[in-house]
């Protein structure tokens, strides 16, 4: 069996090439808990950190002092946290973002025409890619500020793990307007070329969408992409940005996992689409294990535990035992499991973060993971 | 299942959820949602021609791979046989083809549409309108829970669905309150009517699958108090992975403390046998400090948990993972709780 490269945590903080780090993986796995772990150690090791959460659960806000949703970062103010570098935090506002952004693309008159659209309102608030998009936005701003040296990003829980690199393509098809005008208007559309592949059907599955999403909604829909067209290049443009900074080597992609066979195989599926992309891939993180500490073969630990039960002596020794072979065929299991991945990606580093007996909730629990993170 | 039973107040499955015939399983990512609606869906399929339907409507293709099959076409299909001689049927509902289902069955849409669907047409419809796709998903749904045999009997004795996760249950479920709006006639309309009507009556119940940890039981909670105030019925709370308590009675908040007499557990040790160097009985040691703290923090969620109020039944960890095999284990495991479907 290969073993995998341990990801050198810290190598990768104190490496001033390092510039975005970007925490990927299914939901529930802990990734914004890691980002946040990563962002401490990085500023407590001298670099000017930033991280960029999404959603986080209130108790882990609260351990980065992050009380609401901001827009902008916020400097971590804790006591007892005096970094040698510097770290601030901030929670994405998906609607704010939005608005930032038509603000800053369109023209001041033509930008209320668009906030104002219903339409508008459904695509910054329930398009299902929206927070994706603007996770990504989000981290183009704070880019191209140049206030930070390092920006560690969480990314949304999304339904696939790949969503967010999809994203923006996804609602540049919406918002491109091809189709839509297709729809509101299929007579004048002048889409000669598709109306010919699709002939008469057309009209008919025009008429059914109106009749299923609402006539009104496509009309606005359709006043929405003729006022955004003059902006849609400054979109694709600065999409187009991001995405090459992803691309560039200044970040590393870190894929977050637990040791499950569903985490493993979004993990999976993530380090191919990764390499397909050219996004370049520092490594696994598999959350929550449980390693044996102490070398005791499971068959006598639960021998001598028999024994001890027998004579009715040493409760808890036998107990002790016994938990102790829990502990090895739960560790064995998620060896198996991490065997498999790396047998598909022997290229990949991995590193385990062991499992904390109980949740974090404050700045010392972050600590403690960035710690297990760099295996110090 | 005594080892684990330590605390829950309520438990058990209740008359009124044996006579529900939708089964809406959801939860915090990463509980085990798809585990727990697959054991369920045997569970409720447990005797002499019982038919179960267990739906997935997020695309993951989790029965599937639960099941060790290959991804599970657009139609219904036996994925396994209940105890007493049941049967589990599944569909993987997806919002493209059961759009397309609607066109066809209402515009008479057949070769277009296939044409749309490779233009992207459809993708851009679903997503253009959010909701859209729950709108499709839970009128599939409804459909099934109403269809009739030959003999004019219902189709399954119960539906059960690996739902969206907790954040978006609500919305999932009352998807068509949203629609209303949006679809103020045609074929839409009709459905999202009778989608709203089961989903608020006494047919539904929606469980909710937690692990004793803090997150999970905070959202269960929470989603509890959602459901109560959108007036959905929240059935059963499923406590997955629930690991066997190991030390004595008493002795947790010692161990958590670390008071745990290294010398003596040596010699007791080394009487029954076993001699370990000092290094490896402190690891042994930190090891059980490690369990009991977990143990504490997982009687305090427990607690934390009695507030929902609702049945509550626990299904264990497995350390081997889940295979097919497993998934009767748990399937047992419920049935020994008293679930069941009425007759």
């Amino acid at each position: 069996m290969t073993r995998p490269a341990t990801v050198d945590i810290d190598r990768l903080l104190d490496d001033p090439e390092t510039r975005v780090i970007v925490c990927c993986g299914s939901g529930g796995v802990g990734k914004t808990t890691t980002a946040a772990a990563l962002a401490v150690r990085a500023a407590e090791r001298g670099r000017t950190t930033v991280v960029l959460t999404i959603d986080p659960a209130r108790r882990l806000a609260q351990s980065l002092g992050l009380r609401e949703l901001g827009n902008q970062p916020k400097p971590v103010h804790v006591n007892g946290f005096e970094p040698a570098g510097e770290l601030s935090a901030m929670m994405l506002d998906m609607r704010r973002t939005f608005d930032d952004m038509v603000q800053s693309t369109a023209g001041p008159g033509r930008a209320e025409q668009i906030l104002a659209n219903p339409f508008y309102k459904t695509i910054s608030t329930s398009f299902s890619g929206t927070q994706e998009y603007m996770a990504m936005e989000k981290l183009g701003q704070l880019a191209a500020t140049g206030r930070w040296d390092l920006i560690v990003v969480d990314t949304p829980p999304s339904r696939s793990a790949l969503d967010f690199l999809d994203a923006p393509q996804r609602l540049s098809t919406v918002l491109d307007g091809r189709i839509i005008r297709l729809l509101s208007a299929p007579a004048r559309a002048g889409g000669l070329g598709i109306r010919k592949i699709v002939g008469a059907g057309f009209g008919l599955f025009a008429k059914a969408v109106s009749t299923i999403i609402g006539g009104q909604l496509l009309q606005d829909a359709s006043a929405f992409v003729q006022a955004f067209d003059s902006m849609f290049g400054g979109f694709r443009q600065r999409a187009a940005a991001t995405y090459t900074m992803l691309r560039s080597p200044g970040t590393a992609f870190l894929v977050v996992a637990a040791p499950e066979p569903d985490a493993l195989r979004e993990a999976s599926y993530f380090v191919d689409r990764l390499a397909a992309d050219g996004m370049p891939l520092a490594g696994l993180v598999v959350n929550r294990t449980h390693p044996v500490l102490a070398t005791v073969a499971p068959a006598k630990a639960v021998a001598t535990a028999e024994e001890l039960e027998r004579t009715g002596k040493g409760e808890l020794a036998a107990a002790m035992l016994r938990l102790h072979a829990d502990r090895v065929a739960v560790a064995t299991r998620e060896k198996r499991l991490l065997a498999r991945f790396t047998k598909a990606h022997p290229g990949v580093a991995v590193v385990g973060v062991p499992a904390l007996p109980t949740d974090v909730h404050d700045l010392d629990g972050l600590r403690e993971i960035s710690m297990r993170l760099a295996g110090a | 299942m005594s080892v684990y039973a330590g605390g829950m107040t309520s438990s058990g499955w209740t008359d009124e959820l044996a006579r529900a015939r939708l089964h809406v399983v959801t939860g915090k990512g990463g509980t085990g949602k798809t585990t727990l609606a697959a054991a369920l869906a045997i569970a409720l399929a447990s005797g002499q021609g019982r038919r179960v339907l267990l739906i997935e409507v997020e695309g993951r293709q989790g029965i599937a791979q639960l099941f060790d099959r290959p991804p599970l076409p657009y139609a219904e299909q036996r994925i396994a046989s209940a105890p007493g001689g049941g049967e589990v049927c599944a569909l993987a509902v997806d919002a493209e083809a059961a759009l397309l289902e609607y066109l066809a069955m209402f515009y008479n849409l057949g070769f277009a549409g296939r044409t749309l669907k490779r233009m992207g047409a459809i993708e851009f419809a679903t997503t253009l309108a959010p909701g859209l796709r729950d709108v499709l998903f839970t009128g599939k749904i409804k459909e099934r829970v109403g269809a009739t045999d030959e003999n004019g009997r219902h189709r399954y004795d119960a539906i059960v669905l690996d739902a969206p996760p907790t954040g978006r249950i609500v919305k999932f479920l009352d998807v068509t309150k949203a629609m209303v709006d949006l679809a103020k006639v045609g074929p839409i309309k009709g459905q999202s009517e009778g989608v709203a009507k089961l989903m608020h009556s006494g047919d539904t119940a929606v469980h909710l699958v937690t692990l004793l940890e803090e997150m999970p039981v905070r959202e269960t909670l929470d989603a509890v108090v959602e459901l109560d105030t959108a007036d959905l019925r929240p059935g059963a709370v499923f406590v997955n992975r629930v690991q066997p308590d190991r030390l004595p009675e008493g002795a947790v908040d010692a161990a958590a403390d670390g008071r745990i007499d290294q010398a003596e557990i040596g010699a007791e040790l080394k009487k029954a046998g076993l001699t370990l160097t000092e290094d490896n009985l402190s690891e042994l040691v930190y090891e059980t400090i490690d369990h009991a703290t977990r143990v504490q923090a997982e009687r305090r969620s427990r607690i934390k948990l009695a507030e929902a109020d609702l049945p509550a039944l626990e299904l264990p960890e497995l350390t081997d993972g889940v295979d097919v095999a497993a998934l009767y284990e748990l399937a047992e495991a419920l049935v020994a709780q008293g679930v069941r479907r009425a007759r």
